[in-house]
């Protein structure tokens, strides 16, 4: 078992998400940068999709009761080991009686602690991932409380060592987003998609794993019409009245009913969840054959028999 | 990829690097809403290869898809040919749920004042609202949130100017044209006029959701005492 000392912000356990259940009204959910997750579980030999605790902004204290092994991926929260720094993407010998400790981000939002046969919850709807809106997943549907009891047995000794840094450079995040044309782009002025994809947007305070609002040049409509709720894609950027963009993302609703400028491309959605309040983005246009190139040369560097060192 | 016709009023478009919409039309109708629900029922019972997600709405369904399996173009063809075979009126084994719901006191806030927006008295619009018969065009919003429809006109009743910060759980609501229950606690704009004992949506029950696509739902007005033994009674 991992016993939480201290929660952090707002941690979660996550895995990859639920697809599958958007006629029930249940979206995907999942870790916020499922690229940093899927790197910690391949480190530890863990399935793609074991769960491990995603941590926003701060991190917080975790004693194990159990020797086992740990990557630490994502974000640079200044993680530790009892009193010695340890390193990202990196697997790490735990002994029952030490403590990991998260400080708070050195660079983007998230951070994610993977753990030898990942963490253990009853799953819903076949995933471990928390949704928080609804209280469902994950640890009794919330973010983890101090006293918490984890569940975490220990699979076999890790494959690698850490991460390869040069197949790491090319899937680290981006704060330049790819993004495809939205459905109601043609609703927008000229000047407004000029906004988006030629000034820097910054990510609002009031961002969650449902969605970022993003501040920045006002996004005219050129065409003003009431919209029929339609479901809504992941990585859509949303437009509200007031035309100051909204990315929605992985506690999405599964319907919708704002026109949607811009989507963010597959291979960028874990960029996304690095992003923090205040920071600045900016928007790329592409066409949807390179949306898929990218994704698909992501995804050859994720599964490269070159990403791991041992 | 070009925005073509299948069948009158329907159209594909790729609405993101990794979904493809499918509309029929452009308003909220039963016709359209019938389409919806078998071409759901369709891909749910035979899925086309690479899809991972569907979301449906009133007039339009998107399906979501794993762009390292498949392509717009191997799920468009595919969703072409069992459109080829579309007949809406085959997927109309509908069910017909009942929501006893309590109107008024302490459970609908916003009743009161419809009412008097809607110059109506309160046993007018709770009649009117327990007459009509439902028909669940979508689930959306949080799991097992059923977006109802259609309200008489009426009762159609604006959003709320400033939305609650929280709605409790069973709370009945209208907005616009829409009636719907919360199966969560969480913020909310509908106007809130009553609530119902029976648990939305629960982990822990088959099905989990009281509600699905394509169901037919009626509200029974109960008084407290009957909401109180339901309550108690777990149902």
């Amino acid at each position: 078992m991992i016993r939480v000392e201290s929660p952090g912000l707002m941690t979660t356990v996550q895995d990859l998400g639920r697809e599958g259940f958007g006629p029930l009204g249940v979206s995907a959910s999942g870790a916020a940068d499922p690229i940093a997750l899927r790197i910690g579980n391949r480190l530890l030999g863990n399935r793609e999709a074991a769960a491990g605790l995603e941590f926003t902004l701060v991190g917080g204290a975790f004693r194990f009761e159990i020797d086992t092994w740990i990557a630490i991926t994502g974000s640079d929260f200044g993680p530790m080991l009892d009193d010695a720094p340890v390193d990202l993407w990196t697997v790490h010998r735990v002994r029952a009686g030490q403590i990991v400790r998260m400080r708070s981000t050195r660079s983007g939002a998230r951070c994610y602690l993977c753990v030898s046969g990942g963490i253990k919850v009853p799953l819903f709807l076949a995933s471990a991932s928390t949704h928080v809106l609804s209280g469902l997943g994950g640890l009794d549907g919330r973010a983890l409380r101090k006293g918490d009891r984890l569940q975490a047995d220990p699979a076999a000794p890790p494959p690698a060592q850490r991460l390869n840094p040069e197949v790491g450079a090319k899937l680290a995040p981006r704060r330049r987003l790819r993004v495809t044309d939205g459905l109601q782009c043609g609703w927008f002025t000229v000047a407004a998609r000029r906004a988006l994809f030629e000034t820097a947007y910054q990510v609002s305070e009031a961002s969650n794993r449902m969605g970022l609002r993003l501040e920045g040049a006002v996004l005219e409509f050129a065409i003003r019409r009431e919209m029929i709720t339609t479901g809504v894609a992941l990585g859509a950027i949303q437009v509200p009245a007031g035309g100051q963009p909204v990315v929605v993302f992985v506690e999405q609703q599964t319907t919708g009913g704002y026109p949607i400028i811009a989507n963010v491309v597959a291979a960028d959605l874990a960029s996304v969840g690095q992003l923090r309040p205040r920071d600045a983005v900016e928007f790329e246009p592409i066409s949807l054959e390179s949306a898929r190139d990218l994704l698909l040369e992501q995804e050859t560097s994720l599964t490269s028999d070159q990403l791991l060192l041992s | 990829m070009k925005p073509a016709t299948v069948a009158p009023g329907s159209r594909l478009d790729c609405a993101s690097d990794q979904s493809l919409l499918v509309s029929f039309g452009d308003q909220i109708s039963l016709e359209a809403h019938r389409r919806v629900h078998w071409l759901l029922t369709c891909l749910q019972n035979e899925p086309v290869a690479g899809t991972l997600n569907l979301h449906p709405a009133y007039c339009s369904l998107l399906i979501k898809f794993d762009p390292r399996r498949t392509t717009h173009q191997q799920v468009e063809r595919e969703v072409r040919e069992r459109m080829a075979n579309m007949d809406p009126g085959s997927a109309t084994g509908r069910r017909q749920v009942e929501i006893p719901v309590c109107y008024g006191v302490d459970f609908g806030p916003d009743l009161a004042s419809l009412a008097e927006l809607r110059g109506l008295l309160i046993d007018d619009l709770i009649r009117i609202h327990s007459q009509q018969t439902y028909t669940v065009f979508f689930l959306g919003f949080v799991p097992g949130f059923a977006y109802l429809g259609t309200v008489p006109e009426t009762i159609a009743a604006p959003r709320l100017a400033s939305p609650r910060r929280r709605v409790e759980a069973g709370s009945v609501g209208i907005a616009g044209h829409q009636t719907g229950v919360y199966p969560f606690p969480v913020p909310g704009g509908w106007q809130i006029i009553g609530k119902t004992p029976l648990s939305m949506f629960r982990a822990d029950r088959d099905p989990m959701s009281l509600l699905a696509v394509g169901d037919e739902v009626r509200f029974r007005p109960i008084p407290v005492d009957e909401y109180v033994r339901i309550e108690r009674g777990g149902a």
